[in-house]
């Protein structure tokens, strides 16, 4: 090793490297900063957005904030529209995605956990069941199931959006993955040898193990739900029951008198976004993405 | 010793109690729904019973499959998702490529603030996506019609009939880019350095070390999110659902998600929406596993020559 940097630093200091080095980084940096900036520009236009007064949003310029009064008058808008609709929506994605990403995780954990740690008769039939669900796309499916619910009397509750949710091909096949590498086979057997049964052993041996695993799992069903508009947009159809994406779109539709809502609309949108993303700079250090790529090996 | 058996016994039954609550849900809710649109596609109602008229839901063979590749706004509607998919895929993936590579690269600076802005829009739920750039593309309140206007230039038409396909797929890259870069980086950072090392010392340049040796290796990386986002691809809906109302340029049949919406809940034809999305599936399907081949041939070849 330390030979190798010595012959790296004698090829630095005479090859042309030496003149290079502090100006390379010029280029991938300015081309990371356009993306960043392409991906932050309808954040700011939004927030630009949600200061004018409905008079001020169209003949304004766009990305100029306004200080005239109209964020607050946004604020009372949007919260009064429609019998405060919009908090009511806002309730129901935190009930639909936090509720559906907890179930989806702990069906996956159970079932992650058996495929990668047990041999059964008919294992690889079981995960091969399982797997389809992958790569059928979830949007086929939102019509036979609301026609299934509908049958049962479900439809139109919130049962509905939140059964679909419990369910997620791709969790499970990650926590197989991940739990292969993160649970050893050496602390299973001491602690059946211990006499631990199957299920103390999953709860207190295995489960602390495969946590950081399943806070991953947990977060992209979370945005997974929480972003979903087309298994909502066919199973409610009140008001009461939307989450903010089928509200904001019902709002769109509604809406005779444009500009105002318009202005509701954008404000909407801010307030729905600006506490994900914020969840997410929080969260960042929990997010493990490294386990969809590690799990091509597997 | 009978005791001994009996736990192993009961041992055996552990994995399937385990995966109880996923196989149930798994066939109630994936499985059954399944079967149940492919049975309703194959069926439909006819009036029986001569006079007075019963209606009856009769197997019909792929009577259902004939009619609805029959219809006219059909493949307008596969050719619209079609141009989406050719823009949107390629761009995504490039893109996230090369944001990836860029923040793998040992010169690049400020690479934090830039992985975290890049992955913001993926908390951002298509619709409002589809709400943030529709009023952005709107003329009276778009950046890029005033921008234009400053500079003297034409004003754009972002949801005329001639921009509409570009202008959604935009919205879609916006999207995608950045959970396709994060999971390629991640790709990227867990390959050994010492492979970079040895590069360097032969002389390879930062270019020809991401190009020759940094892409081929994150292949399996690059097929798993080639196979998200043509997926992605082919279900869009809420995207152009969602800019109806800010286009007249996108009708009820725009693409084919659209058309099974619309026959499904409000023309009522659920037999004809069945087969349709069957259909969707079974591209869906192939399409996915094309891509597998050609990339795992793809992925081999390279290796064979190297």
């Amino acid at each position: 090793m330390s030979a190798t940097q010595a012959r790296t630093r004698t090829r630095t200091e005479a090859g042309p490297g030496t003149r290079r080095r502090p100006s390379s980084g010029i280029l991938p940096t300015a081309v990371l900063l356009i993306g960043a900036a392409y991906c932050l520009l309808p954040v700011y236009w939004l927030i630009s957005a949600a200061t004018k007064r409905p008079d001020e949003l169209f003949s304004t310029f766009s990305l100029a904030p306004s200080f005239n009064g109209g964020f607050l008058d946004n604020l009372v808008g949007l919260s009064q529209y429609a019998g405060g609709a919009f908090w009511q929506w806002c309730l129901n994605s935190v009930i639909y995605a936090g509720g559906g990403a907890v179930a989806a995780t702990a069906v996956a954990a159970l079932a992650g956990f058996a495929l990668a740690k047990y041999e059964f008769p008919g294992k690889r039939l079981v995960f091969g069941y399982l797997l389809v669900g992958v790569l059928v796309p979830g949007v086929i499916v939102a019509i036979p199931q609301y026609l299934l619910l509908s049958q049962l009397g479900l439809a139109g509750t919130r049962w509905s959006i939140l059964l679909p949710a419990m369910i997620s091909p791709f969790s499970i096949y990650l926590t197989r993955v991940f739990t292969a590498g993160a649970v050893s086979d050496e602390v299973i057997e001491s602690a059946r040898l211990d006499g631990a049964r199957e299920f103390r052993l999953f709860r207190s041996v295995a489960l602390p193990m495969m946590v950081p695993g399943l806070i991953t799992v947990f977060l992209l069903q979370f945005v997974g739900i929480w972003n979903n508009f087309l298994l909502p947009f066919i199973m409610v159809t009140r008001s009461d029951m939307m989450p903010l994406t089928v509200g904001f779109y019902s709002m769109m539709n509604q809406g005779s008198d444009q500009t105002n809502v318009y202005s509701f609309v954008i404000m909407g949108c801010l307030l729905a976004v600006v506490p994900l993303i914020a969840l997410f700079l929080f969260l960042q250090r929990y997010w493990r993405l490294d386990l969809i790529s590690g799990s091509l090996k597997g | 010793m009978t005791g001994r058996r009996e736990i192993a016994a009961r041992r055996q039954l552990v994995p399937y109690a385990f995966l109880a609550p996923a196989l149930i849900l798994a066939t109630a809710l994936l499985t059954i729904p399944i079967g149940y649109a492919v049975w309703r596609s194959l069926h439909a109602t006819r009036i029986t019973g001569g006079g007075l008229g019963v209606a009856e839901e009769v197997f019909v063979g792929f009577a259902n499959y004939a009619r609805v590749l029959g219809r006219a706004d059909l493949l307008p509607s596969f050719g619209r998702l079609a141009g989406f998919a050719a823009i949107f895929v390629p761009t995504a993936m490039l893109l996230a490529l090369v944001f990836a590579l860029l923040l793998d690269n040992a010169s690049s600076r400020l690479t934090r603030f830039s992985r975290i802005s890049i992955f913001v829009p993926y908390a951002v739920p298509g619709v409002i996506a589809a709400l943030m750039w529709g009023f952005m593309y709107l003329p009276g309140v778009s950046p890029f019609h005033d921008a234009a206007a400053a500079l003297g230039l034409p004003q754009p038409d972002f949801l005329g009939h001639s921009g509409i396909i570009a202008s959604i797929a935009n919205i879609a890259i916006w999207g995608a880019v950045g959970f396709n870069m994060v999971i390629l980086y991640t790709a990227l950072r867990g390959l050994p350095s010492e492979l970079y090392d040895a590069a360097r010392i032969d002389g390879c340049s930062e270019w020809q070390l991401a190009l020759r040796i940094k892409v081929p290796l994150v292949v399996p990386g690059l097929i798993l999110t080639g196979m998200f986002t043509v997926i992605g691809a082919l279900q869009v809906f809420s995207e152009p659902n969602t800019m109806v109302t800010l286009s007249t340029a996108i009708g009820s049949d725009w693409v084919p998600m659209m058309v099974v919406y619309r026959d499904a809940f409000i023309t009522n034809d659920l037999y004809g929406a069945s087969a349709l999305a069957v259909i969707i599936t079974v591209v869906t399907l192939a399409a996915s596993f094309l891509l597998l081949g050609i990339a795992q041939r793809r992925a081999f070849g390279s290796e064979g020559r190297s």
